[in-house]
């Protein structure tokens, strides 16, 4: 029933106390999973997410045993 | 095709040529790389150190996506990316990525695309140490275009 919650670089840092994992019957989307995870209606525009290791919109659904993960604009290389 | 997430300091050439090793003699004309290196200025700062964080699992699989998306737009023999990860200081190397091909049009264009949607795709994160002791994350990339 839980979808893993993961927060990389200033975020991880921004929100400390967010959740890890949130209840699948409680969120239908990856919008849904920020909201219950971190109390915060919305995430902030520059914010980029992914579920299951791929890149996808707030919009994008979720469900049981999904990993998604929150993270800031990505400066590698 | 090969990815390498390096924890500590690496050479790139050791593994272009270890790489290299693994392909037919005589079946590339042409070999084109790129080497990123840590500056020790960055946004007007002096810059001591840098830690790089990444995503374990989506950072490989994002990778191997970006050469198949290369290999879809070009004709490669083989392709090559070495990131590091961890802390490092300024003129280390951080990032390899090496094509080779049958003509120097494909080997050009191809590392140039691999390195620049390495840059939007590949979830890596660098925090860094100013000489004033503060430290700051890295919030967008300088244009490659």
């Amino acid at each position: 029933m839980a979808i893993q919650v993961k927060f990389f670089a200033s975020l991880k840092e921004d929100i400390p106390d967010a959740l890890r994992e949130v209840n699948s019957e409680d969120v239908a989307t990856v919008a849904d999973v920020w909201a219950a995870a971190t109390g915060i209606k919305e995430p902030p525009a520059h914010v980029v997410c992914s579920v299951n290791h791929s890149h996808e919109p707030v919009t994008h659904p979720v469900k049981e045993g999904d990993e998604v993960a929150f993270f800031p604009p990505i400066t590698g290389g | 095709m090969a990815v390498h997430i390096v924890e500590g300091s690496f050479d790139p050439n050791r593994y272009q040529a270890e790489h290299e090793a693994s392909l037919v003699a005589g079946s590339f004309g042409a070999t084109a790389n790129f080497i990123g290196t840590m500056r020790h200025i960055n946004e007007g700062d002096e810059v001591t150190g840098m830690t790089l964080e990444h995503y374990p699992g989506m950072t490989e699989k994002e990778l191997e996506n970006i050469i198949s998306d290369a290999c879809e737009q070009w004709r490669l023999i083989d392709a090559l990316i070495v990131h590091r990860v961890g802390p490092m200081t300024p003129g280390e190397p951080i990032v390899l990525t090496t094509v080779w091909s049958m003509h120097r049009k494909d080997a050009f264009e191809a590392v140039r695309f691999l390195m620049e949607a390495l840059k939007s795709r590949a979830p890596f994160w660098k925090k860094e140490t100013l000489a004033n002791g503060r430290s700051r994350w890295v919030e967008k990339n300088t244009p490659g275009y």
